[in-house]
């Protein structure tokens, strides 16, 4: 077992092995990291060869997974030796163990270039490579011209020539710059003519890389490509070593075949001809063998040239071959193939007109849904919700749900999700789409999100045929002796608001259903309690004729919950106990609640998230869900149910109109914030009593992840196109767009950017603008006169987006800098570019940001409006009576004291009206201003040259009329006074809200959709069945 | 497209060879990841496909006697082609050892090392004829 040369290192390797357990091993791996680095530090003369064998006991203990923290010095310093197998060591277990940005690499940059342009090839090519795995931008900068020259040398060997084909790879990655000099693609199609195939190996590597970037450039290469597909398919010129069990080196063809697929189509005549050929030859000339490696690389190639036929979208008859080739794959036994055929299906569905072929393999599909390899099933499950639309939703959620049972942990919220969403999406009745639910939180109550019963409830909220029959199952599902929480939380839900409805049948009577909600109420957890509170109060106001032995069974458990721990159910039950008491106004409060806003479903988002990653929760997940565009969103999602009982106890405040509601500390108020906007849904359904709060958190989620268009992914929206189930108009908008203009030059923004402009002026964190391919989000911090923006820009497709340009046209009262930019956007990555600013003065004009991007052969140019407004630059402050009249007096008359009468006002009741000032950075300041129809704000402004402005706001509004009121506005400086004023009126006039989408959407005018629809998803629903 | 890292592993679960490409982990996510890798792929059994989702990525895997072969690869990635390119990297390990064993990859470890440096080099394929990757360890062998 003798190494060549190394004793101890075998030595050591045979201890370790001979451990006899974990504890053993560490032991032995302490000591000898100990005799390493004794050895490091006092022998201070080590010989190379010692270094050498050090320096791979270093390596070795590494791989078992123990931290080496020490002896990477000397790893670097071998590099600098002079014999070849010091030399090699130092390279490889450099690369190993460091970093691109580890400092000790700085040092060795100058002998890893001597090594480059020297004429030592084996040197030259530990160097290429060891640069390939770990170079940063430091050598990018230093090395990248050396490198070139070595790939393009005609007196250089193929063995340098292939490292240096990846090298410049490494390089160009870390600075794209370094090939973007003119020339290089005629320097690139000469690469492509290239005999040795180990070069060309790397080289298309290399080329793959640089068209994905920028096909453009690179279409005088599109011919080579074919020319070397026709060689290597003809085992024209390939040497025996590159074949491959008798196939020419599949690696080259697959890669090949994988440049061809960034072409967006092939226009030369002859080219197009040659390359139909070797597909054809690949499709028609692949058989199985028994050889298995053969037949692996046979196939490797196969699914390649499906995928590119696919993506040629080539001729019918061609087409149709794919798809048999595929149908017979999902078919087979052999588990790869037909793994890869499910996924390749999955694919191939991307190309429209498939879809009835494919549904033809349904039944094999979901023979495969049953498989006991989690690979597989997952593949069919993808493949099936792919593939589901209004013909095939029942069978297929059926499939699902009937799986539900069976299904791993792993998958099975995923199933839960995708299930939500086929039946939402395609539902052939309603009642069937209620089915479906209720089914999925009996079957998977662990897995159903809150968003998916949630959504239930909208549906049934907003369709009134649908209440009696929800309310029946319900009550159904309430008889199994065993519930979900998630169960007893809809059902009490759906009972408190239609019990009614179900008065007359049997075992459905208000005492009935109070009993047997009951039964649940010891084991449910306090996010339930106080739903089935709220029931229990609902049940009491449909009690008719009175039951007075109800009435006090309800008002016991009221009693009892009275002095219970949990703050908000306590004070749900006094609040209970109080609205009793008062008879009929109990029916006005408890009055059903009322239709809902037309909302997108937030579940289609989280679909996308869980594609990217499907099991587990693991750290790249959470990565991938912070670069995901959803990100700030999610930071804006409150603990939902935790937050319900608190804006019930706004409820019961708010017809009492008094204030006491402001004196909740500020940070509750903004805590409150979401409350708020969703609060401006009572305009929809005015009633005397906004209800609206409690639904408000119902929905707090599906509002905040509302943006539509974001939650299909492009490829599936297009997909979409045949079955516009969709239930809303911004997504029905989209679909229109993609229709209208599937041309990629005339991309169109997915958000109303003004909405958004204005919602960000209230709050400090959201999306700023959504297209098909990039999502700008917005996360804003102020500090007195200093602002910090960052900019998230986030690329939603699988191809990055390149030419990425901002520019700021900042108007005079800001001074702003922003960070660099990046060039290109990496497919499905987000990049920052923080943005700061300094407020100098008083002023309403706004920064404009100049965004463009290229993608594809498409520029698009925006400009969009940076919420860094006036009141962004106010910090709120509480000031007592004295002080404020003191002040107030003091700042007698224009210009310092501004008042003006508006008239078209939106209507704002007091609270909302506070609301919005809290949004706005203005303290209300209750107590001050003894007419309870007038609102007093304070503030304080901040610029650089002024510091802090006190500014003092009085509002008196008309109860009799809503729409005008009298606005009173005055601080020290003049120009501060107007310009507040003036904002503050546009604010006023111009109510910026989260749920008015029934407002904008009319203004899309491609949306197909009539308006009547917009606000009654369930409607628009059946209407489209 | 691209391999991200390359790792034998034993039966027992114990590591016999790792190279990372692209991205650098720390330890202990490179422990927390092996160890997740390891216990999803060693419970399949040789009726199951070859492929394993993990992440946001994929794991191409083989297993030869008492050693697996896991590559985890981009999602995107051909997985037949790098199923045959495990395949050509154990033959040409048995090329140079004669019917290479695990023993032969532990208390060679530089050799494997070599071998999958000339082989792969930052995620990508450079090289797939046998005689042109042993090149290298030939003429240190003959050097020696």
């Amino acid at each position: 077992m003798a190494l060549t040369g190394m004793r101890g290192l075998s030595v050591f390797i045979s201890d370790v092995r001979n451990c006899q357990n974990k504890e053993q091993e560490r032991l032995r791996v302490d000591k000898e990291l100990g005799n390493i680095r004794t050895r490091f530090k006092n022998e201070k003369a080590l010989t190379h060869y010692k270094k050498k064998k050090y320096v791979w006991k270093m390596l070795y203990i590494y791989m078992l997974g123990y931290d080496v923290d020490f002896g990477h010095m000397e790893a670097v310093s071998l590099i600098s030796a002079p014999k070849y197998p010091e030399k090699q060591v130092g390279y490889i277990v450099t690369s190993c163990l460091l970093t691109e940005n580890h400092e000790f690499l700085r040092m060795v940059i100058n002998t890893v270039r001597n090594d480059i342009i020297g004429r030592n090839e084996t040197f030259q090519c530990l160097a290429l490579t060891m640069v390939g795995n770990i170079g940063g931008k430091e050598f990018s900068e230093s090395l990248a011209t050396d490198v070139q020259k070595l790939l393009v040398s005609s007196s250089c060997r193929p063995l340098v020539r292939k490292k240096a084909a990846l090298c410049l790879l490494r390089l160009y990655r870390k600075n794209p710059d370094v090939v973007n000099i003119d020339g290089w693609s005629d320097r690139m199609s000469q690469l492509l003519d290239e005999r040795d195939l180990g070069v060309l190996t790397s080289v298309m590597s290399l080329f793959v890389a640089l068209v994905s970037n920028n096909v453009e450039a690179y279409w005088n290469c599109l011919p080579k490509c074919v020319k070397i597909l026709e060689r290597l398919g003809r085992n024209q010129d390939v040497p025996q070593e590159y074949t491959y069990h008798g196939i020419p080196s599949p690696w080259i063809q697959v890669k090949t075949m994988r440049a061809l697929q960034y072409f967006p189509t092939i226009e030369d005549p002859n080219t197009k001809r040659a390359l139909f050929e070797v597909l054809q030859r690949i499709l028609m000339g692949t058989d199985v063998v028994k050889n298995v490696n053969k037949n692996n690389a046979a196939h490797a190639i196969l699914f390649e040239a499906l995928a590119l036929v696919v993506h040629l979208d080539a001729e019918k008859e061609m087409m149709s071959q794919c798809v048999a080739l595929l149908g017979k794959f999902v078919a087979v036994r052999e588990p790869n193939i037909r793994y890869l055929g499910l996924e390749n299906m999955t694919r191939m569905l991307l190309v429209s007109d498939v879809q009835d072929i494919i549904k033809s393999h349904q039944a094999q599909i979901i023979i495969s849904l049953k498989d006991p390899d989690i690979s597989i099933r997952r593949r069919a499950l993808d493949l099936l919700y792919g593939m589901c639309d209004v013909t095939n939703a029942k069978d297929i959620v059926e499939e699902l749900l009937q799986y539900l049972n069976t299904a791993d942990f792993a998958m099975r919220e995923e199933l839960a999700l995708k299930a939500a969403i086929l039946a939402e999406k395609f539902a052939p009745d309603l009642s069937w789409y209620v089915d479906v639910i209720l089914q999925l939180i009996d079957k998977a109550g662990d897995f159903v999100s809150d968003d998916i019963w949630y959504r239930v409830v909208q549906f049934v909220t907003n369709n009134e045929d649908l209440q009696p029959y929800a309310a029946t199952k319900a009550r159904e599902y309430l008889e199994k002796p065993v519930l979900h929480e998630t169960m007893v939380k809809v059902s009490a839900y759906l009972l408190g608001e239609y019990n009614h409805l179900l008065a007359r049948r049997t075992g459905c009577t208000p005492k009935e259903i109070f009993i047997i909600i009951n039964e649940k109420l010891p084991t449910v957890t306090t996010s339930t309690v106080a739903i089935v509170l709220s029931t229990y109060a609902k049940i009491l106001m449909h009690n008719h004729p009175p039951d007075p032995e109800l009435q006090e069974q309800i008002w016991s458990i009221f009693r009892k919950y009275e002095s219970y721990i949990d703050v908000e159910i306590q004070q749900r039950a006094v609040e209970y106990i109080a609205l009793c008491n008062k008879g009929a106004a109990l029916v006005d409060v408890l009055a059903e609640m009322p239709k809902f806003p037309e909302r997108q479903s937030a579940l289609l988002k989280k679909a996308e998230v869980a594609e990217v990653d499907t099991a587990e929760q693991s750290a790249i997940r959470i990565r991938s869900q912070q670069q995901t565009s959803n990100a700030l969103v999610v930071t804006d999602q409150r603990p939902t149910e935790g937050s319900l009982p608190v804006s019930q106890l706004g409820v019961v405040r708010m017809p009492s109109g008094k204030m006491e509601a402001s004196t909740q500390d500020q940070t509750s108020f903004q805590d409150q914030g979401m409350t708020k906007e969703n609060g401006v849904i009572t305009e929809v359904v005015p009633q005397d009593v906004p209800p609206a709060d409690l639904l408000g958190d119902l929905l707090g989620p599906l509002a905040i992840n509302g943006s539509p268009a974001t939650a299909v992914p492009v490829e599936q929206r297009n997909q979409n196109l045949l079955s516009v189930v969709e239930a809303t108009p911004e997504a029905a908008g989209s679909l229109a767009l993609t229709t209208v203009d599937n041309q990629p030059n005339s991309i169109q923004p997915i958000v109303n950017i003004a909405e958004r402009f204005n919602e960000l002026c209230l709050k400090d964190s959201g999306v700023l603008y959504e297209d098909l391919h990039i999502q700008i989000g917005i996360k804003a911090e102020w500090q007195a006169h200093h602002g910090h923006i960052v900019l998230f820009l986030g690329n939603k497709n699988t191809s990055p987006l390149v030419s990425v340009q901002a520019l700021i046209l900042p108007p005079t009262h800001l001074k702003m800098e922003l960070s660099l930019v990046p060039e290109t956007v990496p497919p499905r990555a987000q990049v920052q570019c923080p943005l700061e600013f300094v407020n100098l003065r008083a002023s309403r004009d706004v920064a404009v940001l100049d965004f463009s991007y290229k993608f594809g052969t498409a520029m698009v140019y925006v400009k969009l409006r940076l919420p860094a407004v006036i009141n962004k630059f106010l910090q709120p402050i509480s000031v007592t009576a004295e002080e404020f009249f003191a002040q107030w007096k003091s700042l007698s008359g224009p210009p310092l004291k501004l008042q003006e009468v508006l008239r078209g006002v939106k209507p704002l009741s007091l609270p909302e009206m506070a609301n919005l000032f809290t949004s706005l950075h203005l303290a209300v300041n209750p107590g001050i201003d003894t007419n309870p129809n007038n609102l007093i704000a304070c503030t304080t402004f901040y610029s650089e040259s002024t510091r802090a402005t006190l500014c003092l706001i009085r509002v008196e509004t008309d109860p009799s009329d809503r729409t005008q009121l009298r606005i009173t506005i005055a601080s020290g400086d003049p120009t501060l006074t107007f310009e507040l004023k003036e904002s503050i009126k546009e604010y006023l006039v111009n109510i910026p809200t989260q749920t008015s989408s029934a407002v904008v959407a009319p203004s899309q005018p491609q949306s197909p959709v009539t308006p009547v629809a917009y606000n009654d998803p369930g409607a628009m629903l059946a209407g489209l069945l | 497209m691209g391999i991200r890292f390359v790792l034998l592993v034993n039966k027992q679960g114990q590591t016999r060879l790792a190279q990372y490409y692209a991205e650098h982990l720390t330890l202990d996510e490179r422990r927390a990841l092996e160890g997740e890798i390891v216990r999803k792929c060693l419970a399949r059994t040789d009726q199951q496909c070859s492929f394993v989702e993990h992440r946001n990525y994929k794991i191409v895997y083989r297993r030869y006697a008492s050693l697996f072969f896991l590559v985890g690869v981009d999602n995107d990635e051909n997985e037949l082609a790098i199923l045959e390119f495990i395949h050509l990297f154990v033959e040409t390990m048995d090329r140079h050892f004669g019917n290479v064993c695990e023993l032969d990859i532990m208390f060679h470890l530089e050799k494997a090392h070599f071998m999958l440096e000339e082989m792969v080099m930052n995620g990508c394929i450079v090289e797939t004829s046998k005689s042109n990757i042993l090149m290298p360890i030939q003429l240190m062998d003959k050097a020696s």
